[in-house]
């Protein structure tokens, strides 16, 4: 559940104190907020109403974007990050992370919901079910990447964001933050392999 | 320098809170539909329930901190994470899930909607400028 998996820099702004330009942008982008609204009240008139097309569309379609966002920030477009100047990833971070503050929890919270009812519904979730094992992995699986999104990405995004938007954003605090980013890809990575390996697995099983 | 400041470990014991709040849901929802044994998930959400408590009262006699940008971040990321804790609270009372498991479950999600706004919160404050002294 990595929320940003944008790789550290390798180089300044961690080393040294050089100070990154400072940009103005919204930490949250607020126009975003209606549509995280009507999403989320789509989930629950979807639950509520046990719509079967539409659960399987949300987890389905909102995991499948969680999977491939993770993997290709991680392993794609975080690698080339940390090649470009200090000012571009400077202008990239403050443009792309703000927006994923909204959608990675949103995408989150949805497929899980969604997911859960499905499974629900399908019976996958009693434990007579003779491909439990692998349901309960996916719990944990899920469960090491909310701990990784909740308790080192997501903070650290927020607090890059902050550092970024002071007067003088402090280089060195910067690359510190962004290093959690190269340290969790691995596992982040892991993880959501082996949620498509149980998911493929449990869909033709 | 702010980011040099030698801090108690309240993201840390938080973090550790969130993982022992997940592995009680996983402990439940891998023993449906039977209710299983209460008593290791409400051993796990004790455990942490009292490190979330330790992490408010480690953080609450920090003296010098930017109590401000704590606030401002917690208390949307709060708004934020009720939402979604709500949303799956809803879920399960949604599915009848009943009794001791339901409560356990709602108060698990209560200490991970505290958690993480602690952790968000924490992690940006500690970077920014102490409040000056009032």
């Amino acid at each position: 559940m990595a929320d940003i998996t944008i790789t550290a820099p390798s180089e300044a702004p961690t080393a040294g104190r050089e100070a990154p330009p400072r940009a103005s942008f919204e930490i949250v982008p607020l126009k975003g907020l209606p549509v995280v609204g009507i999403v989320l009240v789509g989930l629950v008139v979807t639950i509520a109403t046990n719509a079967y097309w539409a659960l399987d569309f949300f987890h389905v379609v909102f995991g499948g974007i969680w999977t491939a966002l993770d993997l290709f920030l991680g392993f794609v477009l975080g690698p080339i990050l940390g090649r470009l100047s200090i000012p571009a990833r400077v202008e990239f971070t403050t443009r792309f992370m703000p927006k994923m503050l909204l959608i990675m929890p949103t995408l989150v919270v949805s497929t899980l919901a969604a997911g859960w009812q499905l499974a629900r519904h399908e019976g996958y979730l009693l434990s007579s079910y003779p491909e439990h094992g692998w349901i309960v992995a996916s719990f944990i699986v899920v469960a090491v990447m909310a701990v990784v999104a909740l308790g080192v990405l997501e903070p650290a995004n927020v607090a890059v964001l902050f550092e970024l938007r002071k007067a003088q954003p402090n280089g060195e605090v910067i690359g510190r933050l962004m290093r959690r980013f190269l340290m969790t890809a691995g596992v982040t990575g892991a993880m959501q392999v082996a949620t498509l390996v149980i998911m493929t697995r449990l869909a033709t099983s | 320098m702010s980011s040099a400041r030698r801090l108690p470990p309240v993201a840390e014991l938080a973090v550790v809170s969130v993982a022992l709040m997940l592995s009680g849901g996983i402990y439940l929802a891998a023993h449906l539909p039977k209710p299983p044994p209460l008593a290791p998930a409400a051993a796990l959400l004790a455990c942490g329930g009292a490190l979330t408590v330790v992490a408010m009262v480690l953080l609450a006699r920090i003296r010098q901190f930017a109590w401000r940008t704590f606030f401002l971040v917690a208390k949307w990321a709060l708004l934020a994470y009720a939402v979604f804790a709500g949303l799956l609270g809803f879920v399960f009372v949604y599915d009848h899930t009943r009794g001791g498991t339901l409560a356990v479950l709602l108060l698990s999600l209560a200490v991970f909607a505290v958690d993480v706004p602690t952790i968000i919160g924490f992690t940006v404050a500690r970077f920014a400028e102490a409040d000056p002294p009032t």
